[in-house]
């Protein structure tokens, strides 16, 4: 008898298109979201071989904050005039201008939690059904509970103790109108799966992911990139670090960690000895101990 | 490397998210903030030492109450198998968890309080585990630091298991391990305070156990998802069925069926975005095209000539209700099986099932949240199956309400 057997990446990869066609197949119109981050390119690779040799059926959608580093819109422009995938951009500069949205104030401000508005505002003007997102439950404790069809009500909003169950291979994404799904395909990865995987697959990530030279200041226990959007307050002094970013985030708040990691086997061997989780260095999840439930609760990504 | 899906049970206060996060810390899964934040909240809970349960209780009215209320996914891994745990909670009213954790898993861990021994909670775990056909069943026999680590209360607890679990016909293997979670007893290392105990420590059971299978490698089965059609000059003819084979081997040059329709075919290629495949076999992701132009859409199912499923209306089979809304006299509901949809009316409840004692109840018309039982079924249109038991993909279906689209049950084709 041969063996048929998968290996765990295999498996991952094929229940990954499975999700990714029954998000095309059970919904009119959904969207895919696109941060130029590593998980939303890993979504978007699989999304690619699900459909081939056809183009996707769904189009990119990137909700820039508009404090996005340089490198992930060339990035995310690129990848999608690869790919033939169509790109939808939601503009929280806009939800701004349009006062649909307050810019936060204060020495820590971010348009983190402004991104939420923006993100429903163009659910509702694209009239997306389903949002694919690339989420992983590993990511952090809220999300652990977290379905492959996560159903939000009318206000985008999650209830987590009113979730659908989901058994087998078996998605309902039944709903009535105004409500929507975000639907996450690569639930079952942990960080070192998108890392193995990336590497098998021969994924090349934005520049910001490996180590390289750059000004960096220290704010609240975390490095951030001296940029546009991040300038040094009194007290706090510019220093050039070798860094990379474990996620891909705004420049406000996204947090290198020194590292000399400049290809992807180092960076997945630097991955394996880490001790500290991807998002240990955000300083938006930090508010508060559950302050991804209750952003999730919001309609957040 | 290798991947194990497995579901925890166990009853209120028998250590289960002490194990898991025992798993997780001895494993190096947990990461340092992680492990801060745990600390942290102990300290103000004013916990004694770390409570490595709350590495595990996501949502804050869980915290609140001190229990866990809905599946929650875990992960980890050792160099030898990444490892999905379905950590699912114990208690009665919350039987829909276990269902639901169990559907996906190929182990369930049972925990049993070694001061308690095989207690009603146990059986019900253990029948659901068998109903779901989950073939490998670990007895993790925790809290053996408060039996003094007994020997003898080991092998009473173990020897009664073994008389009840003898009705439990889907299980292949149980193990019983004596372990205590908090101590890390057993776990991932075996332990220096029962050298009685000749068996493998948890972790190296997990790491070990045979789970090849689960799949079934001899009915070719493949439920359409999504027709493909390029539109484009290159792919200009091009017309592929894609979904995930559900059993069996598919090579090109295979004589098929579609099913409804019963139009016959021959398997020209097997694609994937790195080419062509030899074959194609369960849990693969694929698309197939055929020498011949037929009308296949999604819902149909493409099969092997020889060796085809049953296609019928009037079904059987093992339920468990999840609505809060009992089902009454005569439902009408619809079907989700595997990517179809129809409608379906319970045309009789046969029985239910006490989990506690397993015996039948005969006389009943409806269920209520939790329950377990038998129903006859007839469907608006043919549905394309195997047993269960048979096929876990082709066998498995939930029911939805049509007005609230809730999934309110799920359901084991007998």
């Amino acid at each position: 008898m041969p063996n048929y057997h998968l290996s765990h990446l295999d498996q991952l990869e094929a229940e990954a298109i499975f999700i990714l066609r029954e998000t095309a197949a059970q919904f009119q119109n959904p969207g895919l979201l696109f941060s130029a981050g590593k998980d939303s390119i890993v979504m978007a690779w699989i999304a690619r071989k699900a459909f081939h040799p056809a183009r996707l059926p769904f189009p990119l959608v990137h909700i820039d904050t508009g404090h996005n580093f340089p490198e992930t819109i060339e990035y995310r422009d690129a990848f999608a005039e690869q790919i033939g995938a169509r790109l939808v951009i939601g503009s929280v500069q806009e939800s701004i201008d349009q006062g649909r949205v307050v810019e936060e104030k204060g020495p820590d401000a971010s348009r983190n939690r402004l991104q939420t508005t923006t993100l429903l505002d163009t659910i509702a003007a694209q009239q997306f059904d389903a949002v694919l997102g690339g989420g992983r439950r590993d990511e952090e404790k809220a999300r652990a509970k977290e379905r492959f069809f996560s159903h939000r009500d009318d206000f985008g909003q999650w209830d987590p103790k009113n979730q659908r169950p989901e058994l087998w291979n078996l998605f309902n994404g039944r709903m009535h109108p105004g409500e929507h799904f975000r639907v996450f395909p690569l639930s079952n990865f942990t960080e070192m799966d998108i890392w193995m995987y990336m590497k098998r697959e021969g994924i090349v990530l934005p520049s910001l992911y490996y180590a390289h030279e750059r000004d960096t200041l220290v704010r609240n226990h975390t490095i951030l990139a001296v940029s546009e959007f991040v300038q040094p307050r009194e007290g706090e002094e510019v220093v050039r670090r070798m860094i990379r970013f474990r996620t891909m985030g705004d420049a406000t708040i996204t947090g290198a960690v020194e590292s000399e990691a400049d290809t992807m086997d180092k960076i997945i061997e630097e991955v394996a000895a880490a001790r500290q989780t991807e998002r240990g260095n955000r300083a938006d999840d930090k508010r508060s101990e559950t302050s991804m439930e209750d952003r999730k609760k919001e309609g957040y990504f | 490397m290798d991947l194990l899906r497995f579901t925890t049970a166990g009853s209120v206060d028998d250590g289960k998210s002490t194990l898991i996060g025992r798993l997780l810390y001895d494993s190096k899964s947990i990461f340092e903030d992680q492990l801060e934040a745990v600390e942290e909240s102990s300290r103000r809970r004013g916990d004694e030492h770390v409570n490595l349960a709350l590495l595990t209780d996501g949502l804050k009215a869980e915290r609140e109450q001190g229990i866990t209320i809905d599946v929650a996914y875990r992960y980890f891994a050792t160099p030898k198998r990444k490892f999905i745990i379905a950590d699912t909670p114990g208690h009665i009213q919350y039987t829909r968890n276990m269902v639901t954790g169990a559907s996906t898993a190929n182990l369930a861990i049972i925990l049993v309080d070694a001061r308690k021994g095989v207690i009603e909670q146990t059986k019900r775990h253990s029948f659901i585990a068998n109903l779901l056909r989950i073939q490998h069943v670990v007895v993790a026999i925790n809290k053996m630091d408060l039996v003094d680590y007994s020997e003898e209360t080991y092998n009473q607890i173990v020897k009664e298991y073994q008389e009840f679990a003898s009705r439990l016909d889907n299980i292949v293997d149980i193990t019983p391990i004596p372990i205590s979670a908090l101590n890390g007893d057993n776990v991932v290392d075996k332990s220096d305070k029962m050298p009685w105990f000749q068996g493998p420590s948890l972790l190296y059971h997990l790491e070990t156990v045979y789970v090849g299978g689960e799949e079934n490698h001899v009915d070719a089965r493949f439920p359409v998802q999504w027709v493909i059609r390029p539109q484009s000059d290159e792919w200009h003819d091009f017309r592929g069925f894609a979904g995930r084979v559900s059993g069996g081997v598919f090579k090109p040059g295979d004589e098929v069926v579609a099913l409804p329709s019963g139009f016959k075919s021959t398997i020209k290629a097997i694609h994937s975005a790195e080419g062509n495949l030899e074959e194609a076999f369960a849990p693969q992701s694929v698309t197939i095209t055929l020498k011949d132009e037929i009308d296949i859409s999604r819902g149909d199912m493409i099969v092997k000539a020889n060796n085809p499923p049953k296609v019928e209306q009037d079904l059987e089979a093992m339920i468990c209700w999840f609505s809060n809304k009992p089902m009454g006299h005569r439902a009408k509901l619809l079907m989700r099986h595997t990517t179809r949809e129809m409608q379906a009316i319970v045309t009789e409840v046969k029985y239910q099932v006490d989990i506690n004692t397993l015996h039948k109840i005969e006389g009943v018309d409806g269920f209520a949240m939790n329950d377990i039982g038998r129903i006859s079924l007839r469907t608006a249109s043919p549905v394309i199956h195997d047993s269960y038991r048979r096929n876990r993909h082709t066998g498995s279906f939930i029911l939805v309400d049509p007005g609230t689209n809730e999934t309110v049950a799920a359901g084991m084709i007998v």
